[in-house]
């Protein structure tokens, strides 16, 4: 079948998808190993690929680190691990580097567009170690 | 609701900015189209701000004078034929016939003829040479003698004269005034007032010549013309140009049988009508209260009345306000009232300052209690304030009132603050309280005031500022101080990580908004490699990965290509990295080859082939010196009067990597054809005979502009210096975001004339800041490095440049490409595109 174009962003091909089993698929809370803790420079953000999915993860400046999906909602194009990090208020925020919409850490919300929301996958540091669920 | 009521065909002739005003004042008051307007017009565009004409020789574009509002002329009801003069009307037909021949008829006939310059009858007035000072096309005329005439001079001494003595000024040419009266500007100022302000012009370079009638001008063999005076010895000069005064254009009413003034001007009554009560005439034109009125200002007025009247009202013209206020060559000059004590028993209460170049004067009523008038040299900042009180009783001494000015607060509701829109104080006030108004712009878009001859904006400034209302400058919520006194703040603590800043002078963890401002003010300060330390997480993507992003996360990499020039080698070496890397590549509009579609992790290894083939970084992606564009220039062109390729090479070299509040660009044209559009750069060069003119704040983009020109016949070392201090000075003192041309606006909204501000700063050091503003730059020139060169050499910040942290040596599956017309593009979510992924040679994309 043809395949378009929209399906080919979305669903990554299996060749590269580097984690173990299909979290998916398994139906229960998987734990895969991303990166170095230290790998991650303070206030900015890294793409990791975990499972086929792209995830933007951000060290903020209190040493938190936080996981989003790396696909900016307005443009289409997996680029938020490339954003300023800042605050908002108490809220730690990431800037699209597209055009900008900022967006909460801890809840992928939209600032500027409430109703658009991102993707937020579970995170935790363990051994040194920065690991994600992707669900 | 209003009820559409037919009131037939209205046209008028001229589209002048009076004739223009009439028919938005028709439009406004007549919403349901009762009358159907048809504008005839002599010149071949569209009603231009003839006030601000002389704007025109030194940047701004027939475009940009243009009074006509978008859509003013768009619909069936309101119809605009240019370059189509009326030639004659019929008064028993009621029809007006054009010079192409178009017969229109009238239900209501609306003269705005203006009127034309007047040129003594002396013999030898006709020659070759002789010019007036009246249209757009004149000053192409005059600007095309002035590069050759090297001499001009301009008969009349008067408003326009000096007006016209200034763009000849301006045009590199060498000036003379000759003015038949025994002081400049003898309409308007008196003895004092001319001769302080004849001190001031001469101190400028140009001639004065007072009580001097010319009696013939004889054209000389080598195209020169030669000017014979009643006394003294003659004057030899490229060109003439007369501008003492001017003569109501009436002849299509003489035509016709309209009643016309024994020195002309079409009568008129209280409500403009003329001698037949189907034709008004308003303006220039127009013989009102017995006078012909040669400023905007009662112009507008007239208009306002016959388009009550043509809605059935009654408004009426009176005795018009005559104040004026105007900055000639530089010079402030202000009269208001009665400025010649014509009423009996008046008093004159003058202060004279010969060395500071300030004379006042003030007219008052013999006991001293009530202002009838004034003229102010040199010092007009009182104008607004001093013309409003004009009948009104004066609140101090005479003295006091002179010297330190009237108190704004006292200004009364009725007060008239801006002359030319009639706009009054309290109408000023409701808008900064009611509409929210907290600037000059907002004042200016809601109530019109301070938009024709901007006289008015720093009364518009007090009453903003006697409102209470802030207006914040804060960076952002991080910030509460303005891009402009953080660098003072950083420049001067030495605080050089973004950590120390914000926790000395902000509050949270920044944003998009003050973190690039902070990392582009610490790159101005410090030179050191943008992603050095700390640095680096400051940076906008496009910084940090020393590229420009795309809309599909890919970026373009533009190596430097200095001035444009480029070799055989170089380009060939271009063509393969994008051949190579399976690059799109596209010739921009400075003069360079931007190469797109590159990955992340493919930059190093582009910007090491580029760099071991002699390129470096052309900071495309920074807010930083772009491009030098230039022309071929004397070398090859031959037209060209200088070298105007090895000038941008050395000015590219000299600022590039600078870092600024905006992108700065550049150009240099090798004669006055200006093939390499540097007025349209934030400082754009062209070549003159004599050396360099240098113009500053112009932009292209989505509000164009062109740059005004500042200097010139510079040397290259003046040029050059004078450019240091411009752009260390914006740098220095501009919002983020800020573009030359919108700072340059903010001076003048600032400072009144901004470029004589800035003129005051970087030439004459008023502030005492040059050696600073030149050390900083030597500092950025000493200091420069190569971006690329610098990532390459340092393994840290090249393991940054990957797709993933975890599989470093993955690309990025989101990103595919299309081709079309052999080249790649971003695969959009266009169906058409099709699936046809090409993905680069490492990626092999699964069709399932």
């Amino acid at each position: 079948m043809t395949m378009t174009t929209d399906t080919l962003t979305t669903h990554i091909p299996d060749v590269l998808q580097t984690a173990g089993p299909d979290a998916r698929s398994a139906g229960r809370k998987e734990w895969a190993d991303v990166c170095a803790y230290d790998a991650l420079l303070p206030e900015r953000g890294a793409a990791a690929l975990v499972g086929g999915v792209q995830v933007a993860l951000f060290r903020t400046y209190d040493g938190e680190i936080h996981a989003v999906s790396n696909r900016d909602p307005f443009s289409g194009a997996y680029v938020l691990s490339r954003g300023i990090v800042g605050t908002r208020g108490d809220a730690p925020t990431v800037a699209s580097p597209m055009h900008k919409e900022v967006f909460d850490l801890r809840t992928g919300v939209c600032f500027d567009h409430p109703e658009v929301a991102v993707p937020v996958y579970e995170v935790r540091i363990r051994d040194g170690r920065v690991e994600v669920v992707v669900t | 609701m209003t009820m559409t009521q037919h009131r037939g065909h209205l046209v008028v002739v001229g589209n002048g900015m009076v004739g223009q005003r009439l028919v938005e004042a028709v439009r406004e008051r007549d919403a349901g189209h009762g009358w159907r307007i048809t504008v005839l017009g002599e010149e071949p565009r569209p009603a231009y701000d003839r006030v601000a004409l002389t704007s025109y020789l030194t940047g701004t574009s027939a475009e940009e004078l243009s009074v006509v509002p978008e859509g003013c002329y768009t619909d069936e009801h309101c119809v605009l034929h240019v370059g189509d003069p009326a030639v004659a009307v019929d008064r028993d037909a009621k029809t007006v016939t054009t010079a192409s021949g178009r017969v229109v008829e009238y239900d209501a006939l609306v003269l705005a003829t203006g009127s034309s310059p007047f040129v003594p009858p002396i013999p030898g007035a006709d020659a070759d040479g002789c010019f007036v000072y009246r249209t757009l096309e004149d000053l192409d005329a005059i600007r095309e003698r002035a590069g050759t005439a090297g001499t001009g001079a301009v008969v009349g001494g008067g408003l326009l004269g000096l007006e016209a003595a200034n763009a000849l000024r301006s045009l590199g040419v060498a000036t003379h005034v000759v003015e038949f009266a025994p002081r400049l500007m003898p309409a308007q100022i008196d003895q004092g007032g001319g001769e302080m302000l004849r001190r001031k012009i001469e101190e400028l370079g140009l001639t004065v010549h007072t009580a001097t009638a010319t009696q013939q001008i004889e054209a000389l063999d080598d195209g020169r013309l030669r000017m014979v005076f009643a006394d003294g010895d003659p004057l030899d000069v490229g060109m003439v140009v007369f501008s003492a005064g001017i003569r109501p254009r009436d002849q299509l009413a003489r035509d016709c049988g309209l009643e016309v003034g024994e020195r002309g001007g079409i009568v008129v009554d209280e409500g403009c009508r003329t001698s037949d009560p189907n034709i008004w005439a308003i303006g220039e034109c127009a013989l009102a209260c017995g006078k012909i009125y040669g400023l905007v200002a009662p112009g507008y007025d007239m208009a306002e009345v016959v388009a009550d009247r043509l809605v059935d009202g009654d408004a009426a013209f009176t005795e018009a306000d005559m104040s004026t206020k105007l900055k000639l060559l530089g010079v402030d000059v202000a009269s208001f009232g009665d400025a010649h004590a014509a009423t009996p028993d008046a008093l004159e209460v003058v202060y004279a300052d010969p060395v500071a170049g300030v004379y006042k004067k003030l007219v008052v009523t013999d006991d001293a209690s009530t202002m009838l008038g004034g003229v102010l040299v040199g010092d007009a900042s009182a104008y607004a304030a001093l013309r409003t009180m004009v009948g009104q009783p004066l609140p101090d001494t005479p003295e006091q009132v002179l010297m330190v000015g009237p108190a704004t607060s006292s200004l009364d509701d009725a007060a008239q603050v801006c002359s030319c829109q009639n706009v009054s104080a309290g109408t000023i006030r409701a808008a900064i309280n009611d509409e929210g108004c907290c600037d000059v712009a907002s004042v200016k878009a809601c109530t019109k005031a301070g938009t024709v001859c901007g006289s008015c904006v720093p009364l518009i400034k007090t009453l903003i500022a006697q409102s209470g209302v802030e207006v914040s400058t804060a960076l952002c919520e991080h910030f509460e101080m303005s891009r402009a006194e953080l660098f003072d703040v950083i420049r001067v603590t030495g605080a050089r990580t973004f950590s120390e800043i914000i926790a000395r002078h902000g509050t949270g963890r920044g944003c998009d908004i003050c973190k690039p401002a902070v990392a582009s003010i610490l790159a101005s300060l410090d030179s050191g490699h943008i992603l050095d330390g700390e640095q680096a997480a400051l940076q906008d993507t496009n910084d940090h990965f020393l590229a420009n992003l795309q809309r599909n996360g890919t970026y373009s990499v533009v190596p430097r290509v200095p001035g444009g020039e480029l070799t055989p080698e170089k380009l060939i070496v271009i063509g393969e990295v994008a051949r190579d890397f399976g690059l799109y590549t596209k010739i921009t509009g400075g003069q360079r080859i931007d190469m797109f579609g590159a990955r992340v992790d493919q930059l190093p290894a582009i910007w090491k082939r580029l760099v071991d083939a002699g390129f470096e970084s052309g900071h495309a992606y920074g807010k930083a010196l772009r491009t030098v564009k230039s022309c071929v220039g004397s070398t090859w062109c031959r037209y060209g009067v200088q070298d105007s390729t090895s000038l941008a090479i050395m000015l590219e070299l000299r600022y590039r990597g600078l870092r600024s509040p905006h992108k700065l660009k550049s150009g240099v044209s090798g004669c006055a054809r200006e093939c390499a559009e540097a007025r349209s750069k934030d400082f754009g060069i062209i070549a003159s005979e004599n050396g360099w003119n240098l113009y500053l704040g112009g932009n292209g983009g989505f509000n164009p502009r062109h740059a005004v020109q500042f200097a010139v016949d510079l040397s290259t070392e003046d040029l050059v210096r004078t450019i240091d201090r411009f752009l260390m000075f914006y740098i220095r003192t501009a919002d983020r975001l800020q573009r030359t041309a919108a700072w340059m606006e903010a001076l003048n909204e600032e400072h009144g004339d901004g470029l004589e501000y800035l003129r005051r700063v970087i030439v004459d050091d008023e502030l005492g800041i040059c050696a600073d503003l030149d050390a900083a730059m030597q500092r950025h020139v000493e200091a420069y490095a190569d971006e690329w060169a610098a990532v390459l050499e340092d393994e840290e910040k090249l393991s940054r440049f990957v797709s993933f942290v975890n599989a470093p040596d993955v690309p990025d599956p989101s990103i595919q490409f299309v081709t079309e017309r052999d080249q790649i593009r971003p695969a959009d979510q266009s169906p058409s595109d099709g699936p046809v992924p090409i993905a680069g040679p490492e990626l092999e994309v699964v069709r399932r």
